[in-house]
């Protein structure tokens, strides 16, 4: 089956998002393909040859109730899937794996809760998440100032980081490698350089790197910082990051 | 045939002399004037500008993108090009062109009115337009540039701390005034077209254009005094330490995008349906039928307008605040409408008499253009869809798409009505070369931009590394912008090279509503006389008395056996 321009990504959900996308595109080729045939196939037939007046006919009840109930019905379908689709990816299944991710004017911090990594880069240093394969991860997602956009082409997903909200999902890589994230929502002046990498290590290789990289006077400061966010930010829980209520 | 009414002969010269009256002349007369016609003159040529300055910044911004880590403009430019390439687009040119500009000159006249409900009020709605639009660019003159938080001035992106000077605040004060226009012009629209119809003039016998707009007008009625709202809470924060939007004070930045888009989306079908009116009436004339499905096209317009006050959350999908099937429903069944509307345009060429005037190339090619940006809309009305393509150039290419179609309907409608207006019609050889520069650099525009935005490309992004693939599509984008550049400099030149050449006279295109039974242009207050209005189609039934519309297995011999009973 033709991908239509999409990846099939390199998370669980992304691939479930790929088919939708499938799904959507056929339905888009088949109606459009239709209707340009019709549009073609009207103005060639009945191309003007002559001083004619045609006949006036403005009403075809049965048939206008014909393309009002089909798109209504191919609507619904559409609809069906897309809510299979969400409520898949939109799940948060328990996890050991935390990631609080924080986006600021220009950069990202990775703070891994319960240890002492962080690691924090912005504009011309582009700091790497660092994530077990074939495991679900938890993101906190926060924003210290305007709201930026968490996207990853890879995982056909993407969030806003929104001030003083905490919007949380889980993400599960299935294939190692290293992908390129970007802020996706205008955040300022330097927003073109807010970029960021996703490595999908073992997780073997995962619980090495959190080790090698344990830095106690960061994770400290990064701790007070959290629980500043925590008692003055975060207001509310995301609704939409439990799934379809 | 009984009860028929004068020819619409040339009027008498007494009538003429009362054209003139009592007013001033030249520049005063400009300034002074509550003539409709003239106003949406005013507008059209106003908003045509405008158009020429929006696209001017955009050929900016695609001489940037054209190669990677550009330098034509900085970053700090580059935020002020597309923030204010998308303001003076959606505020100054889509709105008032449509509502300002063409229905104000077309509606009264398609119902056989006289002027406006209230003229004065439609003079203010210009001068407070031009006077937003003048506000707002001024912003570049300023220190610190023109605002460059986007046309969306996200909260809290928005604010004083993070987007000081002077040039955010004239774009909020230019963004008040042109509300305001556009509010009494909304006020003026749905006044007319209740209370000054002629005589037989029927809701049910209103062309579909001034159907189009009595609903443009109630939607703006509903969603422009949010805008407003949430502007003076914006300006409050900016300057009077309120909190509204802040955090910091307890107050919620999503509330400015719950309010910015609850106008927004309205906004979008405040856009869309003049120009759906406008390509309506086209092709129907073009095809020489009357509008298939009318009243279902009407039904159509009225759904459409009742479900976008229901959207709004589609463009805070990723938010993570909002119920996600709730809008996702409600924005896909946005689909349904539209999509008996295409229907119908088919279904009104079908079996009639396509003549390809430039007019008629123009509407297929809205037809056509807005096919594609309606059918990726939907994609976007699906959360898991739209996680994926958010702020990409995905986005970006959709609403271009849809927009553009605009810009083919509204060019349909300056070569279809701009006779009725001047009295001349345009060069068609010109304006059929400038159609093919506009449909095809549309889709050289466009159609790159959606593989970008699936490649990762997000939107509002000066800068872009050094990847071929991104490099190419994005060259070829800029193709596109520049043949659209070029269709817009061959309407330019049509205008110069026809003016005042081929005389129009009263019904060019043997047109069928009512300000086709008029003069070119028409007189101080619009009619001498008015025909028998027993349709929505009364100069056609005037001039084709022997072709009337027909209902659903109605056949035109039914037609002539009718004929053969009246004497």
């Amino acid at each position: 089956m033709p991908t239509f321009g999409a990846g099939k990504g390199v998370t669980s959900s992304s691939k479930s998002v790929f088919h939708l996308w499938q799904g959507f595109s056929i339905g888009a080729v088949v109606i459009g393909g239709f209707v340009c045939l019709l549009i073609l196939y009207a103005v060639l037939r009945y191309r003007r040859k002559g001083d004619n007046i045609p006949t006036q006919s403005q009403y075809h009840l049965p048939l206008e109730i014909l393309y009002t109930v089909v798109p209504i019905l191919v609507v619904f379908g559409l609809f069906a899937a897309t809510v299979v689709v969400e409520n898949k990816e939109l799940a948060n299944p328990k996890t050991n794996v935390i990631v609080d991710v924080n986006a600021f004017q220009w950069g990202w911090k990775f703070s891994y809760p319960g240890t002492s990594t962080v690691v924090v880069g912005q504009t011309t240093a582009d700091p790497t998440m660092v994530i077990p394969v074939n495991t679900d991860v938890h993101i906190n997602l926060t924003s210290t100032d305007v709201i930026h956009g968490f996207y990853v082409k890879e995982f056909n997903f993407s969030r806003y980081a929104l001030p003083g909200v905490l919007n949380q999902f889980t993400i599960r890589a299935v294939s190692l490698g290293t992908f390129q994230g970007q802020c996706t929502q205008l955040c300022g002046l330097y927003h073109s350089l807010m970029v960021f990498k996703v490595k999908v290590v073992s997780m073997s290789d995962y619980t090495a790197w959190l080790a090698s990289n344990a830095n106690p006077a960061a994770a400290q400061a990064s701790q007070t910082a959290t629980q500043q966010q925590t008692s003055t930010h975060v207001k509310s829980k995301s609704t939409a990051s439990n799934g379809v209520n | 045939m009984t009860d028929v009414v004068n020819p619409p002969a040339t009027a008498p010269a007494e009538d003429h002399a009362h054209d003139e009256h009592h007013g001033p002349t030249g520049i005063l007369k400009w300034m002074t004037t509550t003539d409709h016609k003239i106003i949406g003159l005013s507008y059209t040529v106003t908003s045509v500008l405008m158009l020429v300055i929006g696209g001017l910044f955009a050929e900016i911004i695609r001489g940037q993108l054209a190669s990677p880590n550009s330098s034509l403009v900085s970053l700090a430019q580059y935020n002020e090009l597309f923030t204010m390439h998308g303001s003076v687009m959606i505020y100054l040119f889509a709105g008032p062109f449509a509502f300002g500009g063409l229905a104000n000159i077309i509606v009264p006249i398609q119902i056989g009115a006289p002027d406006m409900a209230f003229p004065r009020l439609n003079a203010l709605s210009y001068w407070l337009y031009l006077t937003g639009a003048i506000t707002m660019l001024l912003g570049f003159f300023t220190a610190g540039g023109a605002a460059n938080f986007g046309w969306v001035a996200y909260a809290p992106l928005s604010n004083s701390i993070n987007t000081p000077g002077a040039g955010a605040d004239l774009w909020i004060g230019g963004l008040l005034l042109t509300g305001f226009s556009a509010i009494f012009t909304g006020v003026n629209l749905t006044a007319t077209i209740f209370y000054l119809r002629a005589p037989g003039m029927t809701m049910f016998r209103m062309p579909i254009f001034t159907w189009n707009m009595l609903v443009t007008g109630i939607l703006i009625l509903l969603a422009f005094p949010v805008l407003t709202a949430g502007l003076v809470m914006l300006y409050c924060d900016r300057h009077f330490g309120t909190h509204i939007y802040s955090v910091a004070g307890g107050g919620v930045p999503v509330l400015w995008q719950h309010i910015f888009w609850f106008w927004g989306h309205p906004e979008v079908y405040i856009l869309a349906l003049p120009f759906f009116g406008m390509v309506t009436e086209i092709i129907a004339v073009f095809s020489r039928k009357p509008v298939f499905g009318y009243k279902g096209m009407v039904f159509a317009t009225l759904s459409i307008a009742a479900l976008s006050l229901g959207v709004w959350a589609h463009h805070m999908f990723t938010t993570g605040v909002v119920l996600l099937p709730f809008f996702s429903i409600m924005s896909l069944l946005i689909a349904v409408p539209t999509g008996i509307k295409i229907f119908n345009w088919i279904g009104t060429m079908w079996r009639g008499e396509v003549w390809f005037s430039t007019a008629m190339l123009m509407a297929l090619g809205f037809l056509v253009t807005f096919l594609v940006g309606g059918l990726t809309g939907i994609y976007l009305a699906s959360p898991p869809l739209d996680f994926f393509t958010h702020d990409t150039y995905f986005v970006v290419a959709h609403f271009h798409s849809v927009v553009m179609a605009l810009v083919l309907g509204g060019m349909g409608g300056l070569y279809y009505w701009g006779p009725k207006i001047t009295g001349y019609l345009l060069n068609e050889r010109i304006g059929k070369i400038q159609f093919w520069f506009l449909f095809i650099g549309t889709q050289v525009f466009t159609v790159p931009q959606y593989i970008l935005g699936l490649l990762g490309m997000p939107r509002r992004i000066a800068v872009y590394p050094n990847n071929p693939q991104w490099k190419a599509l994005n060259d070829w984008s800029s193709l596109g912008a520049a043949l659209i550049g070029i269709s817009t400099i061959l309407f330019v030149i049509n205008v110069i090279v026809s003016w005042k050449k081929y005389p129009a006279g009263d019904n060019p295109w043997d047109a069928q509503t009512l300000e086709w039974f008029t003069t070119s242009p028409p007189p101080h207050h619009n009619f001498y006389r008015l025909p028998q209005i027993r349709s929505e189609r009364p100069t056609w039934d005037y001039n084709h008395p022997e072709h009337k519309s027909l209902a659903h297995g109605q056949h035109d011999t039914a037609v002539h056996a009718d004929e053969v009973k009246v004497p």
